[in-house]
C-alpha cells in the first residue's frame, strides 16, 4: 500500500517550484498504523523535525514504550531501543550514563509513564538525567482496549470504567508534570497539544527547546507533555476527540509552560 | 601477573568488572551484596565508567538494557529477591540479545528469606526465571578468586554469543575474604565490534532497532529457532568443570560453587579413610556437563548430589545419569552450608547400602 500512497501526486514543473512541505528525512515512508486523528502521527512528524533541524540524527536514540507507539520505530529512522512497559526512561539513564555525548529521548503514553512506570519516571527526573521526556497523554490504555488511565478524568467510561470514573473507588487523575515540576532535576516542564495548526507550531517550539537544552548540557530532565486524543478508545469522532480536549481535558490538565529553565 | 590482595569475595568481583573495562554499573543495596554496590560507588567513577544506585532492581536491569544496548560493557548485581525483580527485563535482554553482566549473590529463600548464604536459585538461574524460552550462561565460583576470574570471561562469553551472562555465587563466597590476583587483561584486544546492532545514533541513514517484539508468529518462531541455535552452540563449547579424584573414584560428589568446596574437603576426609570417592564441579550450569555427568556414570557404582538447596542441580544430574546408577542427595536450606563431616557421614551411610548386585552396567 505505501509503494502507492503518493500515486498520482506529479507536477512537470515541479523541478521549477520551491518545496515549501515535504516528509521529514527521519520520518520513514510508511504507512502509520495508528487510527485516523490520533495524534501520534503528528507528534512523530514534529519529533523528525526537529532531529533533523538539529542536526543529530547520527547521535539521537529513541525509546519506545509499550502501548500504541511500542511501533515508533517502524516509522522513526534514527537508532531506538524498545524499552519493557513503564521503563522507558530507566533505559534511557543507562544510555545516557555510558554515552554522555548521546542525545537521548524517551517517547511514553500515560498507563507507561504514569502508573506502571511511575517509579522510574520520578527518580530519573530527580537524578536530573539530561534527557529528554516526551508524554503523551490521552487519558486512556489504547493498545489494549480502552481501559482507565491513571490520567482518565472523573466520570468518564472506559472499558474498566463503565459506569465512568469513580474517584472514590478509583482514585483521582494524575497531574505528574506539576509533580515532576516540583523536583529539582526537573529543568523545563510544559504542556502541549496538537489540537490545531497553532498548538502544533507551540508542541514543535517545545520539542526544539527541549532538544536543545539537553545539547546545552544544562543539566536536567526537559518534559514534554502533550494532551493528546484516542478517538478509537473513546468512542468519538477525530473532529470530536479534538472538541472534547478542548471543553473537557484542557480544564484538567492546563496548556502551558509548568517550569521554565532559571536563566543563568 | 599482578600481586595477590586480600579481598572479599563481593569487593573482587567488582574490581575485576572495572579492570575488565565495564562502563556502567546499575545496582540496588541487597543484603549480602552490598559492598559491591558500595566498592564501585567509590572507584568505578574515577576509572572511566559510570555509577549509578538506581531507585529499584528493576531501574537497575533496565538501566543495564540501555547500556549494554549502546554497546558498552554493561553490569548489574543483587541478591535473591532482587534477582526475581529483574526477570522480565532479563528475558527482554535474552531475546534482544544484549551482552550483559548479571550476578547473584544467592541468600536463602523463599520470600525474604534469610541474608545467609544459599544455593536455592539454581532453577531460576538455568532454567529461563523469566518468561518465555531463553537461557542465560551461568558461571558458578567456589572461591574468591574465581568470582573474579568470571567477570571477565563473563564479559567474554557475554560479548560473543551476545547473551546475557549470570555469575550465580551465594552469601559466603561474597563476604569470605582470601587472596585474589587480578590477570593482566587487555580491554582492547577483548573489544567485539558491535556497530552493527549497537543503537549508537543513525549515522548510516538505516537505522538499528533494538526490541524484543515481533507481533508476526512466523517471526517470533524465527527469533526463538536462532536463539535456541545459539543456546544449543554454547552447549557444544563452552562447557567448564572441575574434577577431584574421580579416575578410580567408585563414587563421586556432584556440587558446584560452595558446596563442591566443602565436598571437595569431604573428597580429602574420604581418602584418607580409604574410601574412593572424587568430586565433579559444574563451572558452567548452563552450559551443564551433561557428557561428563553421563561417562561418570558408565564408571562409577553412585553418585551423591549436595546442593545448598532442597535438591535442584539434582533432576539435571538424575537426568543424564538415566536411573543408570542410584543418585542420592544431601542438602541444607535456610542459610545453612552443609560440613564435610555431614557429607563423609552420608557418604558412609551409602557404601553400608549399597548393593552392587542390584546395579548393572550396560
Amino acid at each position: 500500500m505505501s509503494d502507492t500512497f503518493n500515486e498520482g501526486i506529479t507536477c512537470e514543473f515541479l523541478d521549477d517550484c520551491d518545496i515549501v512541505w515535504d516528509r521529514p528525512d527521519s520520518l520513514l515512508d510508511t504507512r502509520l498504523h495508528y487510527c485516523p486523528g490520533c495524534g501520534h502521527s503528528v507528534v512523530h512528524r514534529l519529533l523528525m523535525e526537529v532531529v533533523d533541524e538539529l542536526g543529530i540524527r547520527d547521535r539521537t536514540i529513541g525509546i519506545a514504550p509499550v502501548g500504541c507507539s511500542v511501533f515508533a520505530y517502524n516509522y522513526l529512522n534514527i537508532d531506538m531501543q524498545q524499552a519493557a512497559h513503564g521503563r522507558a526512561t530507566a533505559v534511557a539513564t543507562g544510555i545516557k550514563r555510558v554515552r554522555p555525548d548521546r542525545i537521548v529521548f524517551t517517547y511514553q503514553g500515560d498507563g507507561d509513564l504514569a502508573a506502571i512506570g511511575t517509579g522510574e519516571t520520578i527518580h530519573t527526573v530527580n537524578r536530573g538525567e539530561n534527557i529528554v521526556i516526551i508524554f503523551i497523554n490521552n487519558g486512556i490504555y489504547g493498545m489494549t482496549g480502552g481501559q482507565m488511565a491513571p490520567t482518565t478524568l472523573p466520570g468518564v467510561k472506559t472499558s474498566t470504567t463503565t459506569s465512568g470514573r469513580d474517584v472514590s473507588i478509583h482514585g483521582h487523575p494524575l497531574k505528574i508534570a506539576e509533580m515532576l515540576a516540583l523536583l529539582p532535576g526537573a529543568y523545563y516542564v510544559t504542556r502541549t497539544s496538537v489540537i490545531s495548526a497553532n498548538h502544533v507550531r507551540k508542541t514543535k517550539k517545545a520539542l526544539l527547546k527541549a532538544f536543545k537544552y539537553q545539547m546545552e548540557g544544562k543539566g536536567g530532565v526537559s518534559f514534554v507533555e502533550v494532551v493528546s486524543n484516542c478517538p478509537a478508545g473513546w468512542k468519538m469522532t477525530p473532529v470530536d476527540s479534538n472538541k472534547w480536549l478542548e471543553t473537557n481535558v484542557f480544564d484538567n490538565f492546563p496548556l502551558g509552560d509548568i517550569k521554565l529553565p532559571v536563566k543563568d | 601477573m599482578s600481586q595477590k590482595h586480600l579481598m572479599k569475595g563481593n569487593e573482587a568481583l567488582a574490581e575485576a568488572a572495572i579492570r575488565a573495562g565495564m562502563k556502567g554499573y546499575f545496582g540496588y543495596p541487597i543484603t549480602p551484596q552490598s559492598e559491591l554496590l558500595e566498592y564501585l560507588s567509590v572507584h568505578l567513577n574515577n576509572r572511566g565508567g559510570s555509577f549509578v544506585q538506581a531507585e529499584s532492581e528493576i531501574a537497575a536491569i533496565n538501566m543495564v538494557y540501555g547500556a549494554a544496548g549502546i554497546g558498552e560493557r554493561a553490569m548489574t548485581s543483587t541478591s535473591s529477591p532482587g534477582f526475581s525483580l529483574m526477570q522480565e527485563c532479563i528475558s527482554y535482554i535474552a531475546c534482544a540479545e544484549l551482552p550483559c553482566l548479571l550476578v547473584n549473590i544467592v541468600r536463602g529463600g523463599p520470600g525474604l528469606g534469610t541474608i545467609q548464604p544459599s544455593q536455592g536459585d539454581y532453577f531460576q538461574a538455568v532454567k529461563g526465571g523469566g518468561h518465555g524460552d531463553y537461557k542465560l550462561i551461568v558461571l558458578a565460583p567456589n572461591s574468591v578468586q574465581e568470582m573474579a576470574d568470571f567477570v571477565y570471561l563473563g564479559f567474554d562469553l557475554a560479548d560473543k554469543y551476545r547473551n546475557p551472562v549470570l555469575i550465580l555465587s551465594d552469601g559466603a563466597l561474597g563476604q569470605m575474604m582470601e587472596a585474589v590476583k587480578f590477570p593482566d587483561y587487555d580491554i582492547e584486544a577483548h573489544k567485539v565490534d558491535k556497530s552493527e546492532w549497537a543503537t549508537t545514533g543513525n549515522a548510516t541513514g538505516t537505522h538499528k532497532v533494538i526490541t524484543s517484539l515481533y507481533i508476526k508468529t512466523e517471526k517470533m518462531e524465527e527469533v526463538n529457532l536462532k536463539l535456541q541455535a545459539k543456546y544449543r552452540e554454547i552447549q557444544e563449547k563452552e562447557v567448564r568443570y572441575e574434577t577431584v579424584e574421580t579416575e578410580d573414584a567408585d563414587l563421586v560428589i556432584v556440587a558446584f560453587g560452595l558446596s563442591a568446596r566443602v565436598a571437595h574437603k569431604a573428597v580429602d576426609i574420604c581418602r584418607e579413610q580409604g574410601m574412593k570417592v572424587g568430586l565433579l564441579r559444574p563451572k558452567t550450569l548452563f552450559p551443564f556437563p551433561k557428557d561428563q555427568i553421563k561417562s561418570l556414570a558408565e564408571q562409577v557404582d553412585q553418585m551423591l548430589v549436595v546442593e545448598m538447596n532442597a535438591g535442584q542441580m539434582l533432576e539435571d544430574v538424575q537426568l543424564n545419569v538415566s536411573g543408570k546408577i542410584p543418585v542420592e542427595f544431601y542438602g541444607r536450606m535456610g542459610g545453612l552450608i552443609p560440613t564435610p563431616d555431614e557429607i563423609v557421614n552420608k557418604i558412609k551411610s551409602m557404601y553400608e547400602q549399597y548393593n552392587p548386585m542390584e546395579v548393572t552396567h550396560v
